[in-house]
């Protein structure tokens, strides 16, 4: 169970530990009683504090004469200085609107929304040792339950995202393994794990059990895996797609030849539709728009580097923009109309970008190998990246969602809200 | 001074404290349109000083003016205040871009022995008039204000003052470096106003 059991790890770093992050500390020497020291001269307060005593403590010291110049010098000193007084009640400021309407005055209808700050530091970072730098794999899953499963070498394992705690699902034997691919079940209960040597195991995580061993359905690796319920697809480097049905004892429902490669199937396709061919490598990136039914977005290899953009009801290909780098992996903003594509050399970067202008929003870097794979999290908000450096990121990128961020209506502001707040 | 036939020319401290306080709020009214910080159409247009000065309409604005010179009269009257500031700052930065600033030196002879001075209505009308134009032609050198602002008034009085229940004693809001530009002066021969605006560098200049 516990991560760091496991024999078969040559190097010492435990798995999904977290990484040394030096926290930034906001400069401001502000605290909650005193919000704002601008009317405060420290220097004087000092002066008077510091002179009121040195007289007290050594008044034998000071000659009359002195003490007279002292208290004459600190007369003139506090007689120079004017009061400086305002109204304690500010005037009001413009109106917003041109026409200006007084029950308006303090409802500010913003029609643009504000700009999103996106941190451009991940939020966390874990361990990842041995995970294996291969562009045709699939290591990377985020549940609906909110728990990434990762596969490192043999091992799979399984980070709660909302406990930060780490398990280990399996250790395959070496025969058999590496894992080469992990895929949740919508269910966010069950697992499949993609193997070397062509099996497909399916496990229930909460009772951590294998609950079936899919054989026969590819004759080399299992690089890739998705679900439609209970349909699991997966795609093997021997150019097969095979559905399974996981319910029934033949497994196997469906098979799909056609591929030269390792082709990943990322969504059940029943027939091929359209050969989508203007890419000039392998083309590994595949996402599916959630906002627009047709849309498919994919991403090239180092050869191609482009990201392309395809209707797939006529096979058109609506867009494509070179990224200068091998697209490994593409995710649409569940929230936005955003996507955000991982890459390789030079930079190793995450980029957001704004659909359909495919302006760059954001451009997050850190990792210093290949961005291999990525995963979002069940709310949209974060996103998981893990790439052949050996670090698993965690990124803000995405934003709150918008029923989050929405304020609540403040009816009737209290001015010590946020101090009862505090725990 | 008995001498002196025509009464037009006597000028009281009560008088000339009801001059300088007149003269900031139209002062101030002028900055405000000028420097848009509120809105061209909650402006009317009156006669004074032989010009076409511009009045807030804005209900909550006149009211804030009308008892800021209230207050000024009274330390005026009493040769207290030393200054005037009119701080303009980011709505919503509250950084400050610009400080008109009218400095006030009092005549103290007049305060403590309550005597009067001689200087002819004219004359000062004549030297607020030329003040008020620098102030209306002041936009050809000051920098855009691109953001909604606010504005605050700030009194500089004697340290002995006790300051009014509605008041609260402030820091003084100084612009970090700014470009100085000092405009001419009135003088009521007891109540002398200097005026001056400091503003924010222009980065685009400093290059």
């Amino acid at each position: 169970m516990d991560a760091g059991g496991s024999s078969n790890m040559a190097s010492s770093r435990y798995p999904l530990q977290e990484t040394y992050l030096p926290r930034k500390k906001s400069g401001e020497n502000l605290d909650r009683f005193i919000p704002n020291r601008s009317a405060m001269d420290f220097d004087y307060a000092h002066y008077m504090l510091t002179e009121a005593r040195k007289g007290k403590e050594n008044p034998v010291a000071s000659s009359p004469a002195k003490e007279a110049y002292r208290k004459q010098l600190a007369e003139v000193f506090n007689m120079n200085r004017p009061r400086i007084l305002a109204f304690k009640n500010k005037p009001p400021p413009a109106a917003e609107s041109l026409f200006p309407e007084p029950a308006s005055t303090f409802h500010q209808a913003k029609p643009v929304k504000p700009r999103r700050s996106i941190p451009q530091t991940s939020e966390r970072t874990l361990d990842a040792p041995e995970i294996l730098d291969d562009y045709y794999l699939n290591l990377l899953d985020w549940s609906s339950s909110n728990i990434l499963a990762i596969a490192l070498g043999n091992t799979v394992y399984l980070w709660d995202a909302s406990t930060a705690s780490t398990s280990e699902l399996v250790t395959v034997d070496d025969e058999n393994g590496p894992v080469t691919s992990v895929s949740w079940a919508p269910d966010g209960r069950h697992i499949a794990v993609g193997l070397n040597n062509a099996e497909v195991h399916l496990w229930d995580t909460a009772s951590n059990r294998r609950l079936r061993t899919l054989k026969g359905g590819h004759r080399s690796r299992v690089g890739s895996l998705d679900w439609n319920n209970h349909i699991l697809s997966t795609g093997g480097m021997d150019g097969l797609i095979t559905n399974n049905d996981v319910r029934i004892r033949d497994h196997i429902v469906e098979k799909y030849e056609g591929h030269h490669q390792e082709w990943p199937p990322q969504t059940l396709l029943t027939q091929w539709l359209h050969r989508l061919e203007d890419h000039t490598a392998a083309v590994k990136a595949l996402a599916w728009c959630p906002f627009q039914a047709n849309l498919l977005a994919s991403g090239g290899g180092g050869g191609d580097r482009c990201i392309k953009f395809w209707n797939t009801h006529t096979g058109a290909c609506l867009n494509s923009v070179d990224t200068g780098s091998q697209v490994c992996s593409l995710l649409w903003n569940k929230n936005e109309r955003e996507l955000l594509s991982s890459h390789g050399f030079t930079d190793n970067q995450l980029t957001l970008w704004k659909y359909p202008s495919m302006v760059k929003i954001a451009e997050l870097t850190g990792h210093t190998s290949r961005v291999l794979f990525m995963a979002q999290s069940p709310n949209g908000c974060t996103v998981a990246s893990a790439a052949g450096d050996e670090t698993l990121r965690f990124w803000n990128v995405f934003g709150t969602p918008e029923v989050a961020t929405k304020p609540a209506p403040k009816a009737n502001p209290e001015p010590f809200a946020k101090v009862n707040r505090i725990r | 001074m008995g001498s002196k036939t025509t009464t037009k020319d006597i000028i009281t401290l009560r008088g000339s404290a009801a001059i300088v306080s007149e003269f900031f709020g139209y002062a101030a009214n002028s900055i405000l349109y000028n420097r848009g910080v509120y809105p061209e159409e909650s402006f009317v247009k009156v006669k004074k000083y032989g010009l076409s000065m511009l009045l807030t309409q804005d209900e909550t604005v006149k009211s804030f003016i009308t008892n800021l010179n209230a207050q000024l009269s009274e330390w005026l009257e009493s040769g207290k205040l030393q200054r005037i500031v009119l701080v303009i700052m980011s709505k919503a930065t509250s950084e400050v871009l610009e400080r008109w600033n009218f400095s006030i030196e009092t005549d103290k002879e007049v305060v403590e022995k309550g005597v009067s001075r001689e200087k002819s209505d004219k004359e000062i009308m004549r030297e607020i008039q030329a003040i008020m134009k620098q102030i209306i032609s002041s936009i050809t050198y000051l920098p855009c204000l691109e953001e909604p602002c606010v504005f605050d008034v700030l009194a500089y009085t004697d340290n002995d003052v006790e300051v009014p229940f509605t008041w609260v004693e402030s820091d003084p809001k100084l612009i970090e470096n700014p470009q100085m530009v000092k405009l001419h002066s009135f003088d009521t021969k007891i109540h002398k106003v200097n005026t001056m605006v400091s503003y924010k560098n222009d980065e685009w200049n400093e290059e």
